[in-house]
């Protein structure tokens, strides 16, 4: 039985197997249409809505293990790639330094698009994804470079479908957020800790929190609320720990075990205060690296959206943090971002008005509004089906999916995310990137898009050199093998990678084609037809 | 300069741009009524007029370009991050009361040229403090509403007289900003390796790919410009760029993006608008002062303009360059050697007609009482009080034209007419 909803939209079966693939996947990968029809539309459904319930292949595991920096601490990654100068090796220098830190974002590329490609969790990172946007951290600032992996793994990935006030006190606390948005150096005017570059009041966090997190730019906050927040959240810190002086290797097993033992006294809510880590003055941490520091902290009772959040310390910013969780503004915020990814640039308005209720009668249970978005009627019409444009990560991965080649080498397919303009952990501001056509759909990234179609469909992306070193080596350097030329395909460039199978091709991707693509693609020479279908224009949307 | 607001001065246009503009018209550079189609064949007196503007997003700190270094409150509410008045690292004085940021002296010639003009206390109406809406409204050209679909710069395209070439209006970066964006077809060319062999340009490839994006979809759109710019700025040119270039990518930044521009403009001369954006300005702590942050910005910003000003040759004496951000910061530092958003700011222009060596708009001064929202210098130009000048003066745009590019009701001071030869 298949629910009225879905019946409704009156899809042709196989174009909706395709729609779930598109929509709450990364697109088919080769024998996914059949695994969905085989399965049933409403368990694949479920079943992603449940990612423990999917087993993820021994081999996929092993290789998220090997990225050893994604499992590290804020901490631990602190001390072993943010060097003091003092303490450098003779011979080292501070660049050689900085350049073996690169290996956190290479590892954090290399984990994201492994999983987006190969892992059968699907919409857990289209989720992680999706959050990460929204949550957007920039890998280029400063210290958000050691933590840019952590961030998606320990704060993110974990609560893409659980409660979003979990996952807003995850990101709020996260060392790379608030080292991203300047929070870790807000501080109460004359409080105790205030000197030097901590001397008083940032706005930057609380503003954007509001804005782009939680409220949305039309929330109903003003100025004022914007500097109540502030001060609210004055006092939240990250531990900045190095390790001892002289660089010796029990002394920084001894510091790494240190930092190991306190990823168990994570807690999230803050609230269990007693079994924290005490700080000299008062200060105490919570875990994956946040520690708040009432030296810092405003103590004063404040009004914030009109409520009064009566004087104290870290629970202050607590109270904050739920209040705005439990917004309707909020709710209906994050309902039409939602809806906006999942449905349409712009989503029905009664979807997302249900959504949004969804969202307030369980206490933003995020994967109660997702059954809400993937149930309703909407999602399955007719006038939705193949309307949303790819943005340029979606492009490269899906069609890297589509084709099935097993991926060692990700370099060609992040520069050809960059040369697209969404170079992946490289958004510098924080609104993330925007998920709609107006935004990526220009003369450029046509041509872009399509030579990127072309150099895969013909089998001529070095997919396959191996990256052991990169997973390994921390010197930084590259060899000349892991820099293709990312699009700069000469004329008779050399297959490196079997040609992908057109008929194949055509297979794995359904009932995707429209009859005039479908017989410009059977017209086309054979090696143009795999570029042809990748660079389709039914291709290039989901 | 730093005149008193003048109420009879504030109408929809001044008077005075008026008449310019309907002088122009008279005199066949521009016509406007039943026998427009007439002009457009006439019009190549113009055609060679182009409009360069570069958006800082992020918000750049105004006040510590273009310094006030004459008032006290500018020291006051800056302990840590002022520039200087004398001394090591002090403002470079423009006009006695103004002193530019010393990380800009490549643009000092300019200015001694009397080709670089600045007008402070400019903004937008709207009083956001969002980056994104306030960007937004910049680019759409009419702050406070959200639901226009256009930017001004494509509607400007639109109102530009002759027949339209495919890379008329340029922006440089591998995405269409807002601004371009509309009905008018444009052309974007990442600002890295532009001109490097892509698969597609194959002839082979692009026969078959032809076939698919043939109809009047906005993919097809984009595809059909995609291919018309690629061939105009590529064809029989890439050898020579793929020499300019010499075989690899240089390094990303302003500098290399403009001194890209230059040479796009120099031998297409069809290029009538071109956008470049760059950011980082969002400097909330660390600001720096003589040093640091902004300073590490400003440099290659200020140099890439005096470059790109070289580059462009001849072509400089018809282009107006545009340097201009979404509002200004803080007035008041605050307490980590940053500034917080803010609301007024300062508009940078330069090029061949600007009648420069001056600091325009009136000052509205940083004393308490003078401040908006008792924080942020005030705005009293509007930012699109300057941009409607180049229209008029500059590109000879009618009143007409100006009024669909910007449809809102707009109240100028009047004393930026001057600020182009006409």
């Amino acid at each position: 039985m298949i629910r009225p909803s879905i019946q409704s939209g009156a899809l042709p079966p196989g174009q909706r197997s395709l729609h779930v693939l598109n929509r709450l996947a990364f697109g088919p990968r080769p024998g996914d249409i059949d695994y969905v029809r085989q399965i049933g539309l409403e368990n694949w459904i479920e079943h992603q809505l449940h990612p423990d319930s999917i087993a993820e292949p021994a081999a996929l595991q092993q290789r998220i293990a090997s990225l050893q920096t994604l499992h590290m601490t804020p901490e631990e990654l602190f001390i072993r790639y943010q060097v003091p100068l003092r303490q450098l090796a003779p011979g080292d220098d501070k660049r050689a330094a900085r350049q073996r830190s690169k290996i956190i974002l290479r590892q954090a590329v290399q984990g994201r698009i492994i999983r987006a490609l190969e892992g059968p969790r699907q919409l857990q990172e289209v989720m992680t994804a999706f959050w990460f946007n929204h949550f957007n951290v920039f890998a280029g600032k400063g210290l958000c470079r050691l933590w840019i992996g952590s961030f998606e793994q320990e704060a993110i990935r974990p609560y893409a479908m659980g409660r979003f006030r979990e996952l807003l006190g995850a990101t709020a606390k996260h060392p790379a957020m608030l080292f991203y948005l300047d929070n870790w150096q807000n501080t109460a005017p004359h409080s105790p800790g205030a000197r030097g570059k901590f001397e008083g009041i940032n706005e930057n966090y609380a503003r954007e929190l509001m804005e782009l997190h939680t409220l949305g730019v039309n929330g109903g906050y003003s100025q004022a609320d914007v500097i109540a927040l502030a001060h609210i959240l004055t006092g939240w810190r990250f531990v900045r720990r190095n390790a001892p002086k002289t660089v010796n290797r029990p002394a920084f097993e001894r510091a790494s075990a240190f930092a190991r033992a306190m990823r168990g006294l994570r807690f999230l809510f803050g609230r269990a205060r007693q079994s924290s880590r005490p700080w000299r003055g008062g200060g105490f941490e919570t875990g994956n690296g946040f520690y708040f520091d009432p030296r810092r902290h405003d103590f004063s009772a404040q009004t914030f959206l009109g409520q009064p959040i009566p004087s104290g310390g870290l629970d202050q910013g607590e109270v904050a943090l739920d209040i705005l969780a439990r917004s309707p503004a909020t709710a209906n915020h994050i309902s039409f971002q939602l809806a906006q990814y999942f449905v349409a640039d712009q989503p029905p308005a009664e979807l997302v008005e249900r959504m949004t209720r969804s969202y307030l009668a369980t206490g933003g249970n995020l994967r109660d509004v997702l059954q809400t978005l993937f149930f309703s009627t909407e999602f399955w019409e007719r006038r939705h089906y193949g309307v949303k444009f790819k943005t340029p990560y979606e492009f490269v991965i899906s069609a890297t999916r589509a084709v099935g080649v097993p991926v060692v080498n990700v370099r060609p397919l992040t520069g050809a995310m960059a040369l697209l303009g969404m170079p992946l952990y490289g958004c510098q501001t924080p609104d993330g990137y925007k998920q709609t056509q107006e935004a990526w759909l220009s003369p450029n990234a046509m041509m872009m898009r399509l030579s990127f179609a072309t150099a895969l469909g013909r089998g001529h992306l070095p997919l396959q050199h191996p990256m052991d070193e990169i997973a390994q080596d921390e010197s930084g350097r590259t060899p000349e093998a892991m820099q293709p030329a990312v699009m700069r395909m000469p004329p008779a460039a050399v297959n490196v990678f079997a040609e992908p199978d057109s008929m194949a091709l055509a297979a794995t991707v359904g009932d995707l084609l429209s009859s005039p693509t479908y017989e410009a693609v059977w017209a086309a020479p054979p090696g143009l037809q795999a570029p042809l279908i990748l660079g389709s224009p039914e291709f290039m949307m989901r | 300069m730093h005149d008193r607001p003048d109420s009879r001065n504030s109408q929809i246009i001044g008077r005075r741009e008026f008449i310019r503009a309907a002088t122009l018209a008279a005199s066949g550079a521009v016509i406007f009524g039943p026998h427009a189609w007439v002009a457009r064949a006439s019009s190549v007196v113009n055609s060679r007029k182009r409009l360069v503007l570069v958006f800082l997003r992020g918000a750049v700190d105004g006040l510590n370009v273009v310094v006030p270094y004459d008032d006290s409150n500018y020291y006051e509410n800056r302990p840590s991050i002022a520039i200087p008045r004398i001394g090591e690292g002090a403002v470079l004085d423009l006009d006695g009361h103004f002193g530019l940021n010393p990380a800009l002296a490549s643009l000092m010639p300019a200015w001694k040229e009397g080709l670089l003009a600045f007008v402070h206390s400019c903004g937008s109406p709207d009083p956001t403090r969002s980056h994104f809406d306030a960007q937004d409204y910049i680019e759409s050209g009419t702050p406070g509403i959200r639901t226009t679909p256009d930017g001004w710069m494509n509607r400007t395209l639109a109102a530009l007289p002759g027949k339209h070439q495919p890379t008329e209006a340029l922006s440089v970066g591998a995405v269409l900003p807002r601004i371009l964006s509309g009905s008018m077809p444009v052309a974007n060319v990442s600002g890295r390796g532009a001109a490097r062999p892509l698969p597609l340009d194959n002839p082979r490839i692009e026969r078959v790919f032809d076939r698919l994006y043939n109809g009047r979809d906005p993919l097809s759109k984009a595809y059909q410009e995609g291919r018309a710019a690629r061939q105009r700025l590529l064809g029989e040119l890439r050898q020579d760029m793929a020499v300019a270039d010499n075989g690899a990518p240089g390094p990303e930044g302003f500098p290399n993006d403009a001194a890209r521009l230059a040479w796009l403009i120099q031998r297409d001369s069809s290029v009538r608008l071109a956008f470049i954006s760059l950011g980082g300005w969002d400097t909330h702590v660390n600001q720096g002062s003589i040093g640091g942050q902004l300073a590490n910005h400003l440099k290659p910003l200020g140099y890439g303009l005096a470059d790109f000003a070289k580059r462009l040759g001849s072509a400089y004496d018809d282009t107006v360059i545009l340097v201009l951000s979404e509002f200004g910061r803080t007035v008041r530092e605050n307490g980590n050697g940053g500034t917080d958003h803010g609301h007024g700011n300062v508009m940078w222009i330069m090029g061949g007609p600007v009648r420069g060596g001056r600091v325009y708009g009136r000052w509205s001064g940083l004393s308490p009482a003078d401040l908006y929202q008792e924080r942020d210098l005030a705005v009293t130009t509007d930012f699109r009080e300057p941009i409607v000048q180049v229209l008029l003066t500059h590109l000879g745009l009618s009143a007409i034209q100006i009024q669909k590019i910007f449809p809102q009701r707009l109240t100028f001071s009047g004393h930026l007419s001057t600020i182009l030869r006409g």
